[in-house]
């Protein structure tokens, strides 16, 4: 299986990949920014991702709120989406309106600002604000990413603060921010567009060149500060969060290599052989056989610089006191740390993670968005079809290297959400014998 | 710079929704198979007649801890035996119920089909309910009705079926099931439930992707030969409301930094002749971005992250909601629009722009909705459950295409019922309780959760 790439770059440094795929007439097309909140200044917490909601505000030739009614009125589905270190916008529409989608695209590249007003900043900063209340303040565990960045990277690292923002931030975002933030990182030779499925790559060349061709190149942005890290933490890494939750819950994170890295693959398999599905290691012990968890799991963050994150998520059963969760988890890991994984682990791993991988490319807006990820990171979109071989090429032997070098104790980050005192506590002994 | 000129639309170009073969397998199991050979994947999803409107009274959840079962075992593997088995292959059982059908789903790549299709076949048909697991499984389920106390999202929902319908009613009840409910669950009631209703007659296997019909038959046939034949009866469904006057319930979360809140009523089952014209209302209604509800929630006022609108629809009458989270300050005046809103679509006919806007989107995102064999696999069910005709897909489009403004106005005006209204308000009442009184939308209770 092997999906088509072809790419090409503007004069402007806009560099385009696209993806033919004639089985049913849509068409995916895919823009990321390499600006993510990594990027903001201090005081501005969340303006990444602010900035993201004001792209939908409207451009010098598209009215507020237009962008998507004109996609939606076009039988098409979009959105847009901040991290760490990229921001990205897509629409998937019937192929017959491709043209449309690379025009507003290039309109708000291009002349965002004409657009802009204190009005449409502060309606959005009242939004963003809402977001914040609704998927972090007031979700049981919503505050996870935001802890675990300030647990787990060093003070003055991009990485360290909230991708959401604090509310005191997000109160002084200004219309000058909003102007600079644009100038200095929506720019051409700062992103990547992808366009995938059924097009004809003449026609769909001309339009880029005629609505993305014009728009200026950008000045340059300023460096980030310096991302390595030490391969490890040093040390024992811990915090205890008393907050608004039923269950304990220990999320345990590990430094471990940056996304695309040989020993990334390695660790992405250790992550799948430790929590993926019901047959991985912490499920198989924790959830079936000891009984003393309720769920378990374990994903990476796939940052491509500084250092990836590994992170274990077990959550406990209501009679699991919290002390027991985290020993039971340590155990787990010292296990794995001091016994290795065996081949046959692996290869489930490898397994699972190959289905997902074909699976997900079924759809175009997933191809879309994998060439720009590959293309912002790496410069190579090509990497989308060297996945399932960069994974069937993980021994036992290279993720037991992984495990004895990240496993240890001193690369341990534990935040672990405890219930409030005195929350629910008679309710959860009820339920806890009622299930014994 | 920028062309100012927008683009014009290109040509339509043709899609037919995947052909698929409907047949009957000399077992009695029914075999929907579309062939769709775009990457090497194939789904396999098997639907049987035994989701949680089935449930026993007093034993609600006994449909969704069976299916949830299915793969925790059978006479011959161990649950951690059958999940490694599985896993090896790529691929692993998604199980559980609705409340109109019981499901089992992998998706796997084709050249692991046979094997992994077999595997299945001989877990769904000889499960062995271990005891141990039995008792997880409710321990797991208990955990997580612990788990919505604190989840206002959740709560909300399950708060707003309690008051909407009557509790005799199945649907007034968590599909999975409450803790009394699952603390009661047996061994012998998940055994009982499945002999009766795990049939061949009450069974349909969906499969979609890299495969032929002729392969999908033979390897179908093969995997589900051991089935008891037969089939299970329908059941009763009790649907009916819990008050027929609106009513306020405020669910106390004490320092709640905002309110979610639902707004609705019993809605219309899955077959009423008016589901095309109820459909396009509430896309202008709350079912877009660009909906009424939205727009004025989210992009005027501000109040919100996102308001929406929906019809849940099941065999019998699911709930019509709406659906936001708002700021504690503001749910009196949010509530407010959201009322106006209701009215508003009532009272005068949609502008042909909203119109056009929402056929317009529903009839062109249709493909973009079968990109994936999981999401064909899934439509195909859609038509057995519900007894649709084999066509529906080919003239759905038109359909759509086929409302009008006066359709809308009189599906509004049938189906939306602002007497009737039940508002639940998950949120701190010590800041909300006055304000939210003086709306005059009904009786107000406060509950503790």
């Amino acid at each position: 299986m092997r999906i088509p790439v072809e790419t090409f770059r503007l004069d402007n440094g806009l560099f385009v990949t696209l993806s033919e795929d004639h089985t049913a007439p849509i068409a995916a097309v895919n823009l990321w920014y390499h600006v993510g909140s990594a990027n903001e200044k201090p005081g501005r917490t969340g303006f990444a991702h602010l900035f993201e909601h004001m792209l939908f505000q409207g451009s010098a030739h598209v009215g507020s709120n237009e962008h998507f009614e004109l996609i939606q009125r076009a039988g098409g589905t979009l959105n847009g989406s901040t991290w760490l270190e990229r921001t990205n916008y897509f629409e998937t529409v019937p192929s017959n309106e491709l043209a449309l989608a690379l025009w507003l695209e290039a309109d708000r590249m291009g002349e965002l600002l004409p657009a802009m007003t204190q009005e449409k900043l502060d309606t959005q900063r009242d939004v963003v604000k809402n977001e914040r209340r609704w998927a972090v303040d007031n979700q049981p565990y919503g505050t996870m990413l935001e802890k675990m960045q300030e647990l787990v990277f060093p003070s003055s690292h991009p990485f360290q603060h909230s991708l959401i923002g604090s509310m005191e931030d997000l109160s002084a975002a200004s219309l000058d921010d909003v102007a600079q933030f644009f100038a200095t990182y929506y720019t051409p030779d700062n992103a990547v567009l992808s366009v995938a499925g059924d097009f004809d790559p003449a026609e769909v060349r001309s339009f880029i060149t005629e609505y993305f061709g014009p728009i200026p190149r950008g000045k340059g942005k300023p460096p980030l500060p310096p991302m390595n890290l030490p391969q490890v933490f040093g040390s024992r890494l811990r915090e205890v969060v008393h907050d608004n939750v039923s269950l304990p819950r220990l999320f345990m994170a590990f430094r471990s290599p940056v996304f695309g890295s040989d020993e990334y693959y390695a660790a992405s398999v250790a992550s799948a052989l430790l929590g993926m599905r019901k047959g991985s290691r912490l499920h198989r012990a924790l959830v079936r056989e000891r009984q003393i968890a309720a769920d378990a799991g374990a994903f990476t963050f796939d940052l491509a610089k500084g250092s990836d994150l590994l992170v274990v998520d077990v959550t406990a059963r209501p009679e699991t006191p919290v002390a027991r969760l985290e020993e039971e988890v340590e155990r787990e890991i010292d296990l794995i740390h001091r016994d290795g994984v065996s081949e046959e682990e692996v290869k489930r791993a490898i397994a699972l993670i190959e289905t997902d991988l074909v699976a997900s490319l079924q759809s175009a807006g997933e191809r879309a968005d994998r060439l720009s990820m590959f293309a912002t990171y790496f410069g190579e979109p090509e990497l989308i079809n060297q996945q399932a071989d960069r994974y069937r090429r993980v021994t036992a032997e290279s993720v037991n290297e992984l495990v004895t070098e990240r496993f240890g104790e001193n690369n341990r980050a534990s935040l672990i959400y405890v219930p409030k005192e005195g929350i629910e506590s008679e309710s959860m002994m009820a339920a806890a014998a009622g299930a014994s | 710079m920028v062309a100012s000129l927008r683009p014009i639309a290109g040509p339509v170009r043709n899609y037919r929704f995947p052909e698929f073969i409907d047949q009957i397998l000399p077992s009695g199991i029914r075999l929907v198979t579309a062939p769709v050979a775009k990457l090497p994947v194939v789904t396999v999803l098997v639907i049987v007649d035994a989701g949680s409107t089935n449930d026993p009274p007093g034993k609600e959840g006994v449909a969704a801890l069976t299916a949830g079962l299915l793969p925790e075992g059978t006479s011959q593997f161990s649950g951690a035996e059958l999940a490694e088995k599985f896993e090896r292959l790529g691929t692993s059982v998604e199980s559980g119920a609705d409340w109109d059908s019981a499901f089992a789903k992998i998706t796997v790549l084709s050249d692991r089909l046979d094997e992994a299709t077999i595997l299945l076949g001989q877990m769904l048909s000889a499960p062995a309910f271990p005891d141990r697991e039995v008792e997880r499984l409710k321990a797991e389920r208990l955990a997580e009705i612990l788990q919505l106390e604190t989840e206002p999202r959740g709560l909300a929902d399950e708060k707003f079926s309690e008051f909407l319908y009557s509790p005799e009613s199945r649907y007034s009840k968590p599909d999975e099931g409450t803790s009394e409910s699952v603390s009661s669950l047996s061994r012998e009631d998940v055994e009982r439930f499945y002999r009766a209703r795990y049939r061949a007659g009450s069974t349909t296997v969906v499969v979609a992707g890299d495969i032929s019909a002729d392969d999908s038959r033979a390897v179908i046939t093969r995997a589900f030969q051991h089935w008891a034949s037969g089939s299970a009866d329908g059941q009763q469904l009790v649907a009916a409301a819990r008050a027929n006057r609106k009513s306020i319930h405020i669910v106390n979360k004490q320092d709640a930094p905002q309110s979610e809140l639902r707004v609705g009523h019993l809605g219309l089952p899955r077959k009423n002749p008016d589901f095309f014209p109820t459909l396009v209302m509430n896309a202008v209604l709350g079912g877009l971005f660009g909906s009424r509800i939205n727009l004025n929630l989210r992009e005027v006022h501000g109040y919100t992250y996102g308001a929406s609108s929906f019809f849940d629809w099941r065999r019998g009458p699911g709930p019509f909601v709406v659906s936001t989270a708002v700021e504690s300050e503001v749910t009196a005046a949010a509530l407010r629009e959201i009322f106006i809103e209701i009215d508003r679509i009532r009272s005068e006919k949609i502008s042909e722009e909203e119109l056009s806007l929402a056929r317009d989107y529903l009839d062109g995102v249709f493909p973009i909705r079968y990109e994936t064999t999981a999401a064909i696999a899934s439509a195909l069910a859609t038509l057995v459950i519900y007894g649709l005709q084999s066509d529906y897909y080919d003239v759905y489009r038109k359909k759509i295409r086929g409302v009008s403004a006066e359709a809308v106005l009189g599906a509004a005006r049938d189906h939306l019922h602002p007497s009737e209204l039940q508002t639940i308000v998950v949120g701190d009442a010590r800041l909300i309780r006055d304000s939210v009184t003086e709306l005059g939308m009904g009786d107000l209770q406060v509950h503790e959760p």
